[in-house]
């Protein structure tokens, strides 16, 4: 890894300041991803700025009809917290079905919609249920925050601090893991909300994770698994590679579907 | 560089580290305790875990200089004087290793693993080992060993909990 600074915040604002005068710097949480392309000299930040200790990142609450998690809560948590599991109980399996334990243990959510990895499932998960994205100085809608592979519409010195999940009537995700990395090869996320079905995609697309509309109409009209069957997914735009092929991943998002389907009831 | 100071295996530790030190190299070389092994360079094989503050993170994915305060048992701080954690015991038992580089990460995860399924009230079937053991990769055993190593486990140190209390 090449040299840096790191510096750990003594709170939000002091995150964004030192983010901002930092040549080139960088948050840390739970360094899961971040730590590791730094290793590989892809990624090589002037400074590090620690946010992983600060109390006003960290929590899961119910403000409404919605479910706020801090952005620096890690995956083991949001899996196993008595709120996610009641509200949104598919958001505590897609926690749980980050990486493994020790990945777990240490990676955050906000860390996962900040970083918008291409085959990461957070992002399925607010695309799908339309989350509102917290950050330090304003609130960003799910369906405009991603914006193609590893980029999103964050302000350099941005820091996302909490996410709001509108709690759906019913939702579930499914994902086929990749045997050896366990990213999503596809993962779909499923959600009805006020009556609308959303569909929402990782691990097969080339900008990043996509809602697919004839899914969601079809779904719209008879919310089982056979009504994917009618449903043409298109291979374009979507990622192939040793792992599998854009076809294989095409006819991965309708398996997937119709398991998040019949997982949601 | 940072100064850290942090509580390793009960004892009180300062240091001044480079920022970009990981904490595996923090605890192999400045610490020159070398249980914990640096098996691969991708986070992907587990060789490296410890516990921090309860929880078991591969300490190759972690800076050093973000452990201040924090509380860390590594292999080496398992055992209870000369008597084995019942873990450790376990895979002596149930051969659970052959090369043993891999061990103290499976050790380490056992001991987690265990840990966690007991303050969940959960019971610990083989299919949930294997599946919390994702992130611990073994070449020379084929995992089936180390299965039984942490199933028996799990019965020792409840039974060892039980005893205390």
């Amino acid at each position: 890894m090449y040299e840096l600074k790191y510096h750990k915040a003594t709170s939000v604002a002091d995150a964004v300041d030192v983010l901002g005068k930092a040549d080139d710097g960088k948050v840390l949480a739970g360094g899961q991803t971040l730590v590791p392309t730094m290793k590989q000299h892809l990624a090589a930040p002037s400074d590090l700025i620690d946010i992983r200790a600060l109390s006003e990142l960290q929590g899961v609450c119910i403000k409404g009809d919605a479910l706020v998690v801090g952005a620096a809560t890690r995956h083991a948590d949001v899996a196993l917290h008595a709120n996610v599991c009641m509200h949104i109980p598919a958001l505590a399996s897609l926690a749980g079905g980050i990486g493994d334990p020790a990945v777990r243990a240490m990676g955050t959510i906000g860390g996962s919609l900040a970083n918008n990895d291409p085959s990461a499932c957070y992002p399925a998960a607010a695309l799908a249920m339309n989350a509102s994205i917290i950050t330090d100085r304003r609130e960003l809608d799910a369906d405009t925050f991603f914006a193609g592979m590893f980029a999103t519409d964050l302000d350099e010195d941005e820091i996302i601090t909490a996410v709001r999940f509108p709690i759906p009537e019913k939702a579930a995700y499914a994902k086929f893991p990749n045997p050896a990395s366990r990213y999503a090869m596809v993962g779909v996320f499923v959600a009805v909300l006020d009556g609308d079905v959303r569909v929402a995609i990782t691990g097969a697309g080339e900008d990043g994770v996509f809602r697919h509309q004839g899914l969601e109409e079809a779904l719209a009209e008879s919310f089982t698994s056979d009504a994917v069957d009618g449903v043409e997914v298109s291979e374009e735009e979507l990622m192939g590679d040793l792992h599998g092929s854009a076809a294989y991943r095409a006819q991965l998002i309708k398996v997937m579907t119709k398991r998040a389907v019949v997982a949601a009831g | 560089m940072s100064r850290v100071k942090l509580t390793v295996n009960g004892e009180t530790v300062s240091r001044e580290v480079p920022d970009n030190t990981l904490l595996s190299q923090f605890l192999r070389e400045d610490l020159r305790l070398t249980g914990t092994h640096v098996g691969c360079d991708t986070s992907q094989c587990g060789a490296c875990l410890v516990h921090v503050d309860g929880r078991a993170i591969k300490a190759c994915t972690t800076l050093a200089a973000s452990m201040d305060g924090a509380d860390i048992t590594t292999i080496e701080g398992v055992a209870n004087g000369d008597n084995l954690h019942p873990m450790q015991t376990a895979f002596n038992t149930h051969h659970g290793l052959q090369c043993g580089f891999c061990t103290p990460g499976m050790v380490m995860a056992g001991i987690d693993i265990v840990t966690r399924y007991q303050a969940m009230g959960q019971p610990l079937t083989e299919a949930a080992i294997r599946e919390e053991l994702e992130g611990n990769l073994c070449r020379c055993t084929g995992y089936h060993n180390i299965v039984k190593a942490i199933a028996d486990a799990a019965l020792t140190m409840s039974s060892t909990a039980k005893a205390i209390q």
